[in-house]
C-alpha cells in the first residue's frame, strides 16, 4: 500500500495537486495501477484537498476507469451498429475462444480484459478495437489469434505489427494502422495551406474586425447544432471575466463520426491556428483541446505539433511578434463518455468532474470553464474560421447554400463501396452523396449519428444543410439486408449506456423506449405501443435537460416517422388494437351515470359512446 | 429595515401578470405570486438544480425548467396546461417505476412530496412498466437510515450538505441508470460525519433519508399532505412570506 500511495502522491504532485486536473490524475492512476481502488480515492482526496466522494464521483463516471483491477491489456471491441454489421460477433467469438473469458471479465493471469465499447471513430474500417491506446482496424479472426499470441508471449504492445496507415498515421509519433480514407478534399478544411498565413493576417487586424469577418462568412458550428460562430465569439468577447478560454471540442463520440480524427491527423496545425485566432479575437490566452480518450493514440503527435508551434513563435508570448498577445493550448484527454461531447458536460470534465452537463443559462459564453467566459467550437469550425480569415468571407459564402455557407466534412460508413471522408459544399442531396460513395440499393441512411435521424428512399432528395438535414458529419448507409428496427435498437442501447443520469426523462426514458422497442423485435407489441413510443419520446425531447436527452428518442421517433410499416408488420397477431373486443370507454358509461361524473381515466369529458 | 422590494420584472404565467425581481427563477417568482408550479428537486434555500424536470413550463413556447430559468421582462410562461400536466405526470410516473415505492408501508407516506405531487396531478397508476430495481438499504448510521429504494436522485441531500451544513456527506457517483447518491466514506453512512440534526437529513422529499426512532410520531391521516394537496400552501399565500 505504501508503494501504491507514493505512486498516487507522485501523480498528484506532478499536476500541482490541482483538483481541476483530476481527469489526468485518474487517467494516470488507472494506467499505472490497472484500477482506481478505494484506497486511491482516499489518497487523491487527501492530496487534492477535496472530499473522497467528489473523487469517487468522477472516478466512477467514465467508462475507462474501473474499481476492479483490469488486465494489463484491455481489449475494447467496438460494438457500434456498423461494426455489428461488419463481423463484430465473429471477432467477439474469436476473443472468447482465445482468452477463455466473457466480455466484462479479466483473465486469471491478469493479462487481458475484454470489453465492449461504443463507436471509437473507425466506422469506415470496421470491425475495430482498442488495446489500451492502440487502435486495430479491419480486424479478422486471424488477427485476433495473432494479437493474443503476441501479447501472451512478449507482453509488449509494440510487438503487434500490422501495416501502418497512410499519411500521418505512419508518423513516428502515431504509428497506427488507421487509414484516413480521405476520398474527397474540399476547398476549406483539406485544401493545401501554409501554416501561419491565416494567423499573420488575423494579427494585422483588430480583434473586433476578426469577429466581423467571421460573422460576415455566416460560419455556423460544425458539431451539428449550427450556432453562428461569429455571434458566439462576440458574446464571449463582450462577457466579463478575469480570464477567458478557447475550448476545442474533439470529443467526437457521435456514432459513425470520424472526420475530426482525420482532421487532427492531417490538419492539426489548422485547428490550432483557428483556436489561436479565436483567442486573439475574444481576448483569451488559454486554449484547451478536449480529445476523446479513444483518440489517445494521437496525443504524442498533437503535443509535438503544439511544441513545434511554440518553437516557431505561433504559440506562447508575443505571438508572431505581436507584443502582448499570449496564447497557449493544452490537450485534455477524456475517458470514455459520449455525453462529454455536449459542451457543458465537456466543461465539467475539463474541470475534473463527472461529465454532467451544466445548467443553462448561463451559457459558456458567459460562464464556461472555471466559471469564465468560454468559446467552445468543434474541430472543423476552427479550421473553417482560420481559412475564412485567410481567404475572406466572400470566398466562404460562395460555397454551400444561403443558410449553410462553406463545405462540410462528412464521415461516411456502412453499406457502400468507398466509405471514408468527403469534404463537400453544403446543399448536396442524399442521393448525390450516395452515388459518390458507391452506395447502391440503399434502404436507409442515418444522418447525424444516433442522435440524428433515419431517412428512407422517399427522402433521398433532401439536402445536407442546417435548414434540412443537419449533421455533425455522420452518414451511415444501410442496404436491403439491414433491419432498421435493429439499428434503432442498437442506438437505444447506446443511449441507455451513455445517459449521464442527471435528469429524469433521459435517465428513465431511454430505458423505457428500449424496453418497448424490444417488444417489437420480439413480436409481442400491441398497436398502442407505437403511440407509447411516440408519446414517451416526445416527453424526453421536451423535458430533457441537455442535447443528449433531447435527441435520445430520435432513433425511435425518426424510424416511426420514416419506417412506420416496420413497426406495424411486427405487431403481434390481432394486436393492432389493444383488446379490440373490449372498449373501455363504453364499459364505464353505466358507472359514470351512477356516479354522476366522468371517469377519471378519460379526463374530464364524459365518455361518448359511438354507435 | 429590509430593503424595499424591486419587483421590476413583469411577465405572465398562464396570462396572469406577475412581477418579480431580477435574478429570481420562474419558480421563485411564481411562488411569491401564489402560483404553484409542480416541482420535486427544487427546495427553498438550496441552489437551483433542474434534474427532476417536473417543473417544466413553456417560456415563449419553448420548454424550460422553471426552477433554473431566470425571469425576464415580458416573458410568456405557460404552466397549468393539460399538455404540461400530462408531461409532468409522465415524469413523476418515471420516478415511481424507476425505484421501489410502496407508499402503504413507507414512513414518509403523507409527508412525501413525490406521493403528494402524484396525487395532485391525478395519477392513479403509472403508464410505464415497473423496473423493480435491486437497491441497497444502509442502516449503519446510529440515527439515520438510508433506503435507496425510494431515492429519486433529486440531489437535495447533496446540496443541503454542501450549502447548508458545510459538509460533503453526499455526492452522485456512477452514471446513467447506475447513478446513485454516494457517501463520503467507504463504509456506509455511519462512517461519515452526518449527524441527525443536519439540514441534509431533513432535505429528502421522499422516504430515502429517514430518522431512526421517530417513525410514525405523527399518525397517517394527520400528515402534511393528508388534508390539503401539495401546492395549496403556495396558492394560499402561506408560503410566500417565508420564501423571501
Amino acid at each position: 500500500m505504501a508503494d501504491n500511495s507514493s505512486v498516487v502522491r507522485q501523480i498528484c504532485g506532478k499536476l500541482g495537486n490541482d483538483k481541476n486536473r483530476l481527469m489526468d490524475i485518474l487517467l494516470s492512476v488507472q494506467a499505472q495501477s490497472g484500477c482506481i481502488a478505494s484506497e486511491a480515492l482516499d489518497e487523491i482526496a487527501q492530496f487534492l484537498s477535496m472530499s473522497r466522494v467528489e473523487v469517487e464521483s468522477a472516478a466512477t463516471f467514465y467508462a475507462f476507469f474501473s474499481e476492479e483491477r483490469r488486465g494489463r491489456f484491455v481489449i475494447r471491441l467496438c460494438n457500434d451498429v456498423i461494426d455489428q454489421f461488419h463481423g463484430m460477433d465473429r471477432i467477439a467469438a474469436a476473443f472468447r475462444a482465445e482468452l477463455g473469458i466473457e466480455f466484462g471479465q479479466t483473465t486469471p493471469d491478469g493479462l487481458f480484459s475484454l470489453e465492449y465499447t461504443p463507436c471509437i471513430g473507425m466506422s469506415d474500417q470496421a470491425p475495430a478495437l482498442l488495446i489500451n491506446h492502440k487502435v486495430v482496424t479491419r480486424v479478422s479472426t486471424d488477427m485476433v489469434h495473432e494479437i493474443v499470441q503476441t501479447l501472451r508471449t512478449t507482453k509488449d504492445l509494440g510487438q503487434i505489427k500490422f501495416p501502418l496507415g497512410d499519411g500521418n498515421n505512419s508518423h513516428p509519433l502515431v504509428r497506427a494502422m488507421v487509414l484516413n480514407n480521405l476520398r474527397q478534399r474540399g476547398a476549406v478544411v483539406f485544401a493545401p495551406t501554409t501554416p501561419a498565413v491565416a494567423l499573420q493576417r488575423a494579427l494585422s487586424e483588430q480583434p473586433v474586425e476578426i469577429i466581423k469577418i467571421v460573422k460576415a462568412s455566416r460560419l455556423r458550428g460544425r458539431g451539428g447544432a449550427g450556432f453562428p460562430t461569429g455571434m458566439k465569439w462576440e458574446f464571449t468577447r463582450a462577457a466579463e471575466g478575469a480570464r477567458k478560454f478557447i475550448v476545442c471540442n474533439a470529443d467526437e463520440g457521435e456514432p459513425g463520426t470520424f472526420k475530426d480524427r482525420v482532421i487532427l491527423t492531417e490538419a492539426a496545425d489548422l485547428v490550432f491556428e483557428g483556436m489561436t485566432i479565436a483567442g486573439y479575437a475574444i481576448g483569451a490566452s488559454e486554449g484547451i483541446v478536449y480529445l476523446r480518450g479513444e483518440y489517445a493514440y494521437l496525443l504524442p503527435f498533437l503535443d509535438d505539433v503544439l511544441a513545434r508551434r511554440r518553437a516557431a513563435g505561433l504559440l506562447g508570448r508575443d505571438i508572431l511578434g505581436k507584443t502582448g498577445f499570449r496564447f497557449d493550448i493544452r490537450i485534455q484527454l477524456g475517458a470514455g463518455a459520449y455525453v462529454c461531447g455536449e459542451e457543458t458536460a465537456l466543461l465539467s470534465s475539463c474541470e475534473g468532474k463527472a461529465g454532467d452537463p451544466k445548467t443553462r443559462p448561463p451559457f459558456p459564453a458567459q460562464k464556461g470553464y472555471l466559471g469564465m467566459p468560454t468559446v467552445i467550437n468543434n474541430v472543423e469550425t476552427y479550421c473553417a474560421a482560420a481559412r475564412i480569415i485567410e481567404n475572406g468571407p466572400g470566398w466562404f459564402t460562395s460555397m454551400g447554400t444561403q443558410g449553410s455557407a462553406g463545405t462540410k466534412v462528412f464521415s461516411v460508413s456502412g453499406d457502400c463501396g468507398q466509405p471514408g471522408i468527403y469534404e463537400l459544399p453544403f446543399g448536396i442531396t442524399v442521393s448525390e452523396l450516395l452515388a459518390r460513395v458507391g452506395a447502391t440499393d440503399t434502404v436507409a441512411v442515418q444522418v447525424g449519428g444516433a442522435a440524428g435521424r433515419m431517412v428512407g428512399p422517399a427522402e433521398f432528395g433532401r439536402k445536407f444543410c442546417y435548414d434540412d438535414l443537419a449533421t455533425g458529419g455522420s452518414v451511415m448507409v444501410f442496404g436491403p439486408q439491414r433491419d432498421v428496427l435493429g439499428v434503432a435498437h442498437s442506438f437505444m442501447e447506446f443511449f441507455v449506456d451513455e445517459s449521464c443520469g442527471y435528469c429524469t426523462p433521459c435517465r428513465v426514458g431511454t430505458r423505457l423506449l428500449l424496453e418497448r422497442l424490444r417488444r417489437f423485435l420480439a413480436g409481442t407489441a400491441d398497436g398502442v405501443d407505437i403511440d407509447y413510443l411516440e408519446k414517451t419520446g416526445k416527453t424526453m425531447k421536451t423535458a430533457s435537460r441537455c442535447g443528449l436527452g433531447q435527441t435520445a428518442a430520435n432513433p425511435v421517433l425518426s424510424t416511426i416517422q420514416s419506417f412506420r410499416q416496420e413497426y406495424e408488420r411486427r405487431l403481434k397477431p390481432n394486436g393492432a388494437v389493444f383488446l379490440s373486443s373490449f372498449d373501455p370507454r363504453k364499459a364505464v358509461v353505466t358507472a359514470e351515470g351512477i356516479a354522476g361524473r366522468a371517469s377519471m381515466h378519460f379526463g374530464t369529458q364524459k365518455s361518448e359512446v359511438q354507435s | 429595515m429590509s430593503e424595499p422590494e424591486r419587483k421590476d420584472v413583469g411577465f405572465t404565467i398562464d396570462g396572469n401578470e406577475v412581477a418579480g425581481e431580477q435574478g429570481q427563477t420562474i419558480l421563485q417568482a411564481a411562488a411569491l405570486a401564489n402560483i404553484y408550479i409542480p416541482h420535486l428537486c427544487a427546495m427553498r434555500g438550496l441552489s437551483p438544480w433542474g434534474s427532476c424536470r417536473v417543473c417544466t413550463v413553456l417560456v415563449n413556447g419553448r420548454p424550460q425548467a422553471a426552477c433554473t430559468m431566470p425571469i425576464s421582462e415580458g416573458m410568456v410562461v405557460e404552466n397549468d396546461t393539460a399538455d404540461l400536466n400530462d408531461l409532468r405526470s409522465s415524469l413523476v410516473e418515471m420516478l415511481f417505476v424507476e425505484g421501489n415505492h410502496y407508499c402503504m408501508f413507507c414512513e414518509k407516506s403523507g409527508n412525501c412530496e413525490l406521493q403528494a405531487v402524484a396525487y395532485r396531478l391525478g395519477i392513479l397508476s403509472p403508464r410505464h412498466p415497473y423496473m423493480f430495481p435491486v437497491r441497497q438499504v444502509d442502516g449503519s448510521h446510529p440515527d439515520v437510515m438510508l433506503d435507496y429504494n425510494r431515492c429519486i436522485l433529486c440531489a437535495r441531500c447533496i446540496r443541503a450538505s454542501q450549502e447548508l451544513d458545510g459538509k460533503h456527506v453526499f455526492q452522485f457517483i456512477k452514471r446513467g441508470a447506475n447513478k446513485r447518491v454516494g457517501l463520503n466514506s467507504a463504509n456506509g453512512a455511519g462512517a461519515t460525519n452526518l449527524v441527525v440534526d443536519d439540514k441534509a437529513a431533513e432535505a429528502c422529499p421522499v422516504g430515502c433519508i429517514i430518522k431512526k426512532r421517530v417513525g410514525f410520531a405523527v399518525p397517517v391521516g394527520q400528515r402534511l399532505y393528508d388534508k390539503k394537496p401539495i401546492g395549496s400552501e403556495i396558492e394560499s399565500g402561506r408560503a410566500a412570506t417565508s420564501m423571501r
